[in-house]
């Protein structure tokens, strides 16, 4: 039986690691690197590295850390940040990641899963959803470029699911770095929606957590301030999840 | 003296993470399609991701068809990983009429249709049989290791099959016989349990 994941994410600004609150005040964390071989110890499920300067600055994510990670973290790893093209891609499957995660390029150009999901597989491609609550209490897609997207959430992500991603990053923009807990209805309302994997992002606060999301239907959690700056690790949720009779490697 | 591994390079997938992997065991790895540079090392590996299909196309353009069987037929160590495991079987149902290497008797098949989603992909555990003792030594019965197949290996013979995993069906996860080791699953993406997968493998390689 496969195994629910714990995914710690490493947020980049080009070259070194940040993490946000509500997708804006940043906190500067040093060196990818260094943040890595800590989660490779911590015999962490996958890592996700993204850059999430990349797109607005017409840039994509290092390529250097990318291999410098993937020499010494023997682990799926999942890299996005200003990807656009199938070859972008490529060369970053050749520097030693597994999947990417799209965002940004997909608000213009959905169809572009379609593309890279025929050349890499719908194993590959993660598709990256930001959601937030509308003033009127709506949940909608959030898009980094600050244009605006339309799209309902529900057929967004249907869109995705139809066009090939294998997966969705699922984060909320209201709970992010928080650490105030999961948007549980959020992810219960995507997972019932889809089929593919939602690996649920975005406010993770205790390991209890990690267990809400999955009985509200994440096949993955995934969280970053918790592990940076609290002495949760990885371990802990597993720990949690596995106690809570859900399967996980540990 | 540092082992030296060839790693076939045919343009199946990434390779870059078997490199590393053995490189930080200790091995100098070389990357090559070249049958006569492959030939120099000591112990040759067959990565590999994609369709059954393109890799025997990609292998038998490079001659490494020939190359593989006669490096197997000579003793000298030889492990598959993922599509490496698939192609050393006779026949894929990924490409019907297509021979594959067909160093082990046998089929590589579909998972057969059920709510489970294919490809399987992610952690999952393995039960070590008695083939696999000494190339899972050091790793408990149980362990976890990091597959993306959609296709699974049935060897005819059950005592190659080196340790067995669960899908819906259960499928052999790793075969062994002799000097030739092959796994479905990624050891080099399995954190601890597949770096000593591939210590192992490369304490098999005489001094």
């Amino acid at each position: 039986m496969l195994k629910h994941r714990v995914i710690p994410i490493v947020l980049l600004d080009g070259y070194s690691v940040l993490k946000t609150i509500q997708f804006s005040t940043r906190r500067n964390l040093g060196n990818p690197i260094t943040v890595a071989r800590i989660y490779n110890t911590r015999n962490v499920d996958e890592l996700v590295l993204l850059d999430i300067d990349a797109s607005k600055y017409g840039e994509k994510i290092d390529e250097f850390t990318i291999s410098e990670v993937a020499s010494e973290c023997f682990m799926p790893l999942t890299v996005g940040g200003g990807l656009r093209t199938c070859e972008d891609i490529s060369s970053v499957l050749a520097k030693g990641a597994d999947k990417v995660v799209l965002n940004t390029v997909l608000l213009d150009k959905p169809e572009f899963v379609a593309e890279s999901s025929q050349q890499f597989g719908a194993q590959c491609i993660v598709a990256s959803v930001d959601v937030r609550k509308s003033g009127d209490g709506r949940y909608e897609v959030y898009s980094h470029a600050g244009r605006d997207f339309d799209t309902p959430l529900l057929d967004w992500i249907m869109e995705l699911e139809e066009l090939g991603a294998g997966e969705l990053l699922l984060n909320s923009v209201e709970n992010d770095g928080l650490m105030t807990g999961y948007d549980l209805n959020l992810i219960h309302m995507v997972a019932e929606t889809v089929s593919i994997p939602v690996v649920a992002a975005g406010g993770l606060s205790s390991p209890s957590d990690a267990v809400s999301a999955v009985d509200n239907g994440a096949a993955a959690v995934a969280a970053a301030s918790v592990f940076h700056f609290t002495d949760i690790t990885p371990d802990d949720l597993k720990l949690e999840m596995k106690s809570s009779g859900l399967p996980v490697r540990i | 003296m540092r082992k030296k591994i060839g790693l076939m390079d045919y343009g199946m997938g990434n390779v870059l993470s078997v490199s590393k992997a053995f490189e930080f065991l200790g091995a100098d790895v070389v990357l090559s399609s070249e049958p006569a540079e492959l030939a120099k090392s000591d112990a040759v590996v067959l990565p590999g991701v994609g369709n059954f299909g393109d890799g025997m196309t990609e292998l038998s353009k490079r001659s490494l068809d020939a190359f593989t069987l006669s490096w197997i037929e000579s003793g000298k160590p030889f492990m598959g990983i993922c599509l490496g495991l698939q192609l050393l079987m006779e026949r894929s149902e990924e490409a019907p009429g297509l021979a594959g290497l067909g160093v082990f008797k046998g089929d590589t098949l579909k998972f057969p249709k059920s709510d489970l989603k294919v490809p399987h992909m992610g952690w999952n555990q393995v039960e070590i049989r008695p083939a696999g003792a000494g190339r899972f030594s050091g790793v408990p019965d149980g362990s976890h290791f990091y597959f993306v197949h959609s296709y699974y290996v049935k060897p005819d013979d059950d005592n190659v099959v080196a340790c067995t995993c669960e899908y819906g069906i259960e499928f052999a996860a790793a075969l062994s016989s002799g000097n030739v080791f092959a796994t479905q699953f990624h050891p080099e993406k399995s954190q601890e349990c597949g770096l000593s997968l591939l210590r192992n493998f490369l304490e098999t390689i005489g001094d």
